[in-house]
Formats: structure tokens, C-alpha cells, sequence
């Protein structure tokens, strides 16, 4: 998807994982370009988490690869994937916010801990991203158990951003949110990322979402990417399986295990 | 199902979790030398195993030498051995009642606490997180607690050994009508350098095992809200099993040949 002149930001080639007889990822090739945003849409227990999570390096795959503008990311030893994690941020589902620290000590966690920052001028960039979110300076003071859902994820997002990362990565950024705030988490997500100019991950379930944040698809099926192409050109995939996904049917080839 | 091949695969699973927490523990000491140190978290830490455990290890041990200063007496009496008392308690205490004691309170307050907040951290993705903003859990999570209760300890046991001792004389000397000085003099007079010291070396050993696995069952927690009640739960019983197999092996290394 990227042009055919640049190296892709990320390029997966072959990647597998299964947990005991279970697999999940079962050669799964997926590029993506430099400034793209690709959603990873797929049905529950497709694996999409598990695919970012093998590319941040925090499940090990069982073979295949994972190149990070050119530089193979799989067998890195620990300082150099922290080296490497630091080029990304991630909005997490739940936010993963830490409930010991209040909320602009999580914003400024990547930039006291991961870059050495002093806290004080980390204080004033973490209020600067909280602006970014729509949050006030005294959402700050707050701990994250005060905060509702909705602002859970802005402060995810102002803490994903916070380190000017040149990839980012949304696990289901809209799940448990309403309609509305929805809308201005997906505005906020293209907005920042515009702004930054960062390559994007997300994955989810929300085809409202997937339309406004994406620039690129791919879907995810059976352990491997069945189809991938631009947002525009979804509505005309010619896979049924992509068709049934984004329509939201019960009958199509994607059978649903309705029992355990 | 085959007999032979069910004990055969609970065996196995023993050795698999005893490996996987061998790996842990020597994952986390080399983590301990290598920087980045976290000199905060670690204070944070001590503040609460030392200062915050001080309360049930002191009453705990309080009521401990008491008891053995009764106990003994109503045995020894039988013998008339009463003037062994003080020396009973001052070394009970010390080689083995002082550090067991705080031990086991530690491992119940502290150890739990432990595996819930990590484990807790865990299952809400917390520690993927720090993994995301560069910063290794272990170095984070894991070495300023293991830190902390290895320095800790020794001074809870400290402190443990000198309340028990002194539940020991309140009993001897108001209830049983020891003579104050006498019961003082024996205490000091059998009690060696070595019988303390054994004490504090076993507490670091226990500090060091409460924090890890601790930290190990909360880092290996999954499941949710259930998962993380498993982990607190394996924390306490596995700790305190391990507090009393080890007592026994350093008592053994200590006193054997004496």
C-alpha cells in the first residue's frame, strides 16, 4: 500500500503464532507506508490484538518476520527493543492507565521514565497533550479512577502521543464509548496523528470508525489477511467475507461459533 | 485415566512452575545490578514493608514472647528449670520465633499486596503499557520491591526480636515473679553475636522469597478479577510454605555442627 519507491514503515511477512493447539496467526504478510493510517478489522478472537502486540514485542512469535523501516525487530535483545518500543505509542482498550500516579504523571510516564525529561518540563508537555485532548490543566491533578470512560481514553491518547512517536497503535479505541464520543475520540485520533505525521495501527470493530480514521484496510480472517486496500475502496472489495464483516450479517462465510 | 500418567504430569507441572520461577528470580537479581535504578520506587517500597509492618510484626512478636515465656516456665517447672526461661526465649526468638514471625506477616501483608497490585497491573494491560513508554517491568516493578524487602526485613526482625524479648520479661517478671535484673543478666549471658546474626541473614533470605514470589505469581496472573485472587493466594501459601522449608535448610546450615 505504500508507494513502491519507500521502504514500508512496517512490513510483516509470514508471521505466525499459536497458543497450545490454537492458532491465531497463521501467516500473516502485511505492509504498511510511512504516514498510513490501516485499520485491522477481523471478528472477535481473530487475533488482531495479538498481531500488535507480537509487533511491539510483547508476545513472541512462532516464525515470521517483523521490519521496522527495514531493521528486523524479531530476536531483538531487551535494550534494543526498548530502544525500538520507543519509536511507538499505543492507546490501549482499557486505557492501561497506572492507578498509582496521577493523571499527568501518566501522560509524562514515556518522557520522565523513557527519555529522562525533568519533571517539571514534563509537567508542562503533559498538560500541553492533555490541551491536545480537550482535557483542562486540572484533569491533571486527577487520578484516573475520578475519570469516566470516555476521558480514560483521551488521557491514553494524550499519553500515547505524548513522546512524538513515529508509529501509533489504537486497540479498539471507541469500544464501550457512546456514539458521540466516539466521534471525537476518531477526530482526535486523526487529528493528532495529522499533526504529528505518524503511522498508524488500530484495530476494531466499528466500521463508523474504521471509515474516519483509516487511509488503508485490512481484514483479518482465519490467521491471515484475507483482503487489503484503501478505505475508498472497501464498499467494493469483491471478497464476501469483507462484505458480510462490514454490513454487519449473520449469514455469509464468516460462521460465528454461537456455542463454546 | 492411567494413574501413573496423572502423577507423572503433576510432576512435571512442579517442575515446570519451579523452573519458571527459578528463571524469574535470577531474571530479577540480574535486573538488580544494571541500571536504570529507580532510587524512588524503592524508598516508597521500604516505607511500606518496614514502617507500615511495623505495627502486626511488633504486636505479633509481643504476644509470641509472652507465650513462650509461659509455656517454657510451666514446662521447665516440671523439672525445676525455671531459671532456663530467659535464655529459651532470648534464643528462640532471635535464631528462629523473630524472623519465622515477621516472615509470615510479611508475607501476608506484604507478599498479597504484591501479587493483587501486579497482578492487577497485568490483567488491565498496565504492564504492557510500561513495556510501550520504554521502561522494563521488571527494573520498574519487580526490583524495587525485591530491594526493599531484602533490606527490610532485617530491621522488622530487628525490632521483632527486642519486642519479643520484652514480652518475655513482662511475663517472667509480673506474672511470674522473676527477679528483674537476674532474668536480664541471662538473657545477655548465653546469647552470642551468631544467634542474632543467623536471624537477619535468614530474614534477608525470606524478604528476598516474599517479594519474588510475589511479584512472579501478580506478573504471571491472567483471568481477571479471579486470576488476580489465584495469584494473592499461591503469594501467601507459597511464601509461607518456602519461610519454613528455608528456616529449616539455614537452621541446619547455621547450627548443625554446633
Amino acid at each position: 500500500m505504500a508507494a513502491m519507491d519507500a521502504p514500508p514503515k512496517i512490513a510483516i511477512a509470514g508471521l505466525r503464532k499459536a497458543f497450545g493447539p490454537k492458532k491465531v496467526l497463521d501467516g500473516v504478510d502485511l505492509s504498511v507506508g510511512k504516514g498510513d493510517s490501516l485499520v485491522v478489522i477481523g471478528g472477535s478472537g481473530t487475533g488482531k490484538s495479538v498481531l500488535l502486540k507480537t509487533i511491539l514485542g510483547l508476545i513472541q512469535p512462532d516464525a515470521g518476520s517483523i521490519r521496522i523501516d527495514g531493521e528486523e525487530t524479531i530476536g531483538m535483545d531487551s535494550s534494543a527493543r526498548e530502544r525500538a518500543n520507543a519509536r511507538f505509542g499505543m492507546l490501549f482498550q482499557g486505557a492501561a492507565l497506572f492507578d498509582s500516579l496521577t493523571v499527568w504523571e501518566n501522560v509524562a510516564f514515556g518522557l520522565i521514565q523513557g527519555r529522562g525529561m525533568a519533571r517539571a518540563e514534563a509537567r508542562r508537555h503533559a498538560i500541553e497533550n492533555l490541551a491536545a485532548v480537550g482535557l483542562r490543566p486540572e484533569v491533571g491533578e486527577l487520578s484516573p479512577a475520578e475519570l469516566s470512560g470516555g476521558m480514560k481514553k483521551r488521557v491514553g491518547l494524550a499519553r500515547a502521543i505524548a513522546t512524538r512517536p513515529e508509529i501509533i497503535f489504537f486497540d479498539e479505541p471507541t469500544t464501550g464509548l457512546d456514539p458521540i464520543m466516539s466521534d471525537v475520540i476518531n477526530d482526535l485520533i486523526v487529528a493528532c496523528t495529522r499533526d504529528l505525521g505518524a503511522t498508524t495501527v488500530s484495530i476494531t470493530h466499528d466500521m463508523q470508525s474504521a471509515r474516519k480514521i483509516a487511509t488503508h484496510v485490512a481484514m483479518l480472517h482465519g490467521g491471515r489477511i484475507i483482503w487489503t486496500g484503501p478505505i475508498s475502496e472497501i464498499d467494493r472489495s469483491g471478497s464476501a467475507h469483507v462484505e458480510q464483516f462490514i454490513h454487519g450479517r449473520a449469514e455469509g462465510p464468516i460462521q460465528m461459533q454461537v456455542r463454546a | 485415566m492411567n494413574p501413573l500418567a496423572a502423577i507423572g504430569r503433576i510432576f512435571l507441572g512442579f517442575l515446570a512452575g519451579a523452573g519458571r520461577i527459578a528463571l524469574f528470580a535470577v531474571t530479577a537479581v540480574s535486573h538488580c545490578v544494571r541500571p536504570p535504578f529507580y532510587p524512588s520506587l524503592v524508598m516508597r517500597q521500604m516505607m511500606d514493608i518496614g514502617y507500615f509492618s511495623l505495627p502486626v510484626v511488633g504486636l505479633t512478636a509481643l504476644f509470641t514472647g509472652m507465650v513462650l515465656a509461659l509455656q517454657s516456665y510451666t514446662g521447665f517447672a516440671r523439672f525445676q528449670a525455671e531459671g532456663a526461661v530467659a535464655t529459651v526465649v532470648v534464643l528462640s526468638m532471635t535464631r528462629e520465633l523473630g524472623p519465622v514471625i515477621a516472615g509470615l506477616m510479611v508475607a501476608g501483608r506484604i507478599g498479597a499486596s504484591m501479587a493483587a497490585e501486579i497482578g492487577t497491573m497485568r490483567v488491565t494491560e498496565q504492564i504492557d503499557a510500561l513495556v510501550t513508554l520504554s521502561t522494563n517491568p521488571f527494573k520498574y516493578l519487580v526490583v524495587p520491591r525485591i530491594v526493599a524487602a531484602v533490606a527490610m526485613l532485617p530491621l522488622l526482625v530487628l525490632v521483632a526480636d527486642i519486642i519479643g524479648v520484652l514480652g518475655g520479661y513482662l511475663v517472667a517478671v509480673y506474672k511470674l515473679n522473676f527477679n528483674m535484673s537476674a532474668y536480664l543478666k541471662q538473657t545477655v549471658d548465653y546469647l552470642q553475636v551468631m544467634d542474632v546474626v543467623s536471624g537477619l541473614v535468614k530474614a534477608s533470605v525470606f524478604g528476598f522469597l516474599i517479594a519474588m514470589l510475589g511479584c512472579f505469581h501478580g506478573y504471571n496472573s491472567g483471568g481477571g478479577a479471579q486470576g488476580v485472587g489465584r495469584a494473592t493466594t499461591n503469594s501467601v501459601v507459597s511464601s509461607s510454605i518456602m519461610i519454613l522449608v528455608l528456616d529449616y535448610m539455614l537452621t541446619e546450615l547455621f547450627f548443625s555442627t554446633r
